[in-house]
């Protein structure tokens, strides 16, 4: 039996689209049928992020204005036979849509079309397109930054969620930059988890090869090179129930560094 | 000299801005979730009339449960009018 998942943080631009297209790509390589729901209607972009902007025929709205007829609405990726995108209808707004009727799709997806996972990219906001992206979910995936207002939004998603009856709720930690963290310039990753009081599901070292992918409309978390890539695969495993040690994020010592730590500087 | 290198290096001897960063956090949170829901706040009320009547015999409408928050500190201020206090505690009648 399949479930929802929804992809969510409050504040915007802490990374939620490219976690779900990288978790989504990830899920579909290990063999589960998976699907991506966009749910920022009117403000579309995880197409643009898989790189299937322009194979989009049919959209959310379409399915729920006729009566959950998904033909042509489910768009294959170009890799992964078994990843689909539903995306989100540009013209409409947040209202074009039902809590009701978002739970009604996502049962659908897992009921009638098997699929393994549904991934649920919620807007930004903590309102009527939030409401809508939680509806349907099993489990919550909360995406923070290591600053403070991203951290206090998260806070915020947390009280709501719980409100909504949704107790299953991990967090990642996006962004994370090792040597500002050294400096102590940073919040840590289990300052955040101490203060939010939730589980943690991973942290994902800022990595300028996720900008590159984006770029291309590519999924990184298969790149061999990059560290955010790696993050992203233990983080695919935990969720499929795997025990995966957490790496530390370590730091790459310039020249300069050492020589800071041979005067005794640092 | 020392002081030359530190100033050349940039060692910082301020608190580190992540000290800040959580204190600042650890404080906005707790007025952040401070809003009590008014669902919650009437369970609570309904469990604290529940508790007190046994005790004594209170004026279930004129009661008023707030949460009240100052800059680093919250309380839960009630106001619970009493009209009789009971004869027996509950200890003895059960």
């Amino acid at each position: 039996m399949g479930k929802t998942i929804v992809i969510t943080s409050g504040k915007g631009g802490v990374g939620k689209t490219t976690t779900t297209a990288n978790i989504g790509a990830g899920l579909a390589r290990q063999g589960k049928k998976v699907a991506l729901i966009d749910a920022d209607i009117g403000l579309r972009n995880l197409d643009g992020v898989m790189g299937l902007e322009n194979r989009i025929v049919r959209n959310l709205v379409n399915v729920v204005e006729s009566d959950y007829d998904f033909d042509r609405a489910l768009v294959r990726d170009k890799k992964l036979e078994n990843l689909f995108l539903l995306p989100a209808s540009q013209v409409h707004d947040k209202d074009a849509l039902s809590p009701e009727q978002m739970k009604e799709i996502c049962t659908r997806l897992i009921e009638q079309f098997q699929f393994d996972y549904v991934l649920v990219d919620c807007p930004a906001g903590i309102e009527r397109g939030f409401k809508n992206a939680i509806a349907g979910a099993d489990e919550a995936i909360i995406v923070t930054n290591p600053e403070f207002s991203a951290v206090r939004d998260a806070d915020r998603v947390v009280g709501l969620l719980t409100s909504e009856g949704k107790n299953d709720i991990r967090l990642i930690v996006n962004k994370v930059r090792p040597k500002m963290v050294n400096k102590q310039h940073m919040l840590t990753t289990s300052d955040i988890t101490e203060e939010l009081q939730i589980k943690l599901l991973g942290e994902i070292p800022d990595d300028e090869e996720v900008i590159i992918s984006t770029n291309r409309g590519e999924a990184i978390v298969f790149n061999e090179h990059s560290k955010a890539a790696r993050a992203y695969r233990d983080i695919v495993d935990r969720l499929q129930g795997k025990n995966v040690p957490f790496m530390e994020l370590k730091v790459e010592e310039t020249f300069v560094d050492k020589l800071k730590k041979i005067i005794g500087l640092s | 000299m020392l002081d030359f290198l530190s100033k050349l290096f940039g060692k910082d001897e301020e608190t580190p801005s992540k000290v800040t960063a959580k204190e600042r956090l650890r404080l906005v949170l707790v007025h952040d979730r401070a809003s009590l829901s008014p669902q919650l706040l009437e369970i609570l009320k309904e469990e604290l009339i529940g508790v007190i009547s046994k005790y004594m015999e209170i004026d279930k409408h004129e009661l008023e449960v707030n949460l009240d928050s100052t800059n680093d500190s919250m309380a839960l201020v009630a106001n619970i009018p009493v009209r009789h206090m009971k004869r027996s505690s509950p200890l003895e009648t059960n």
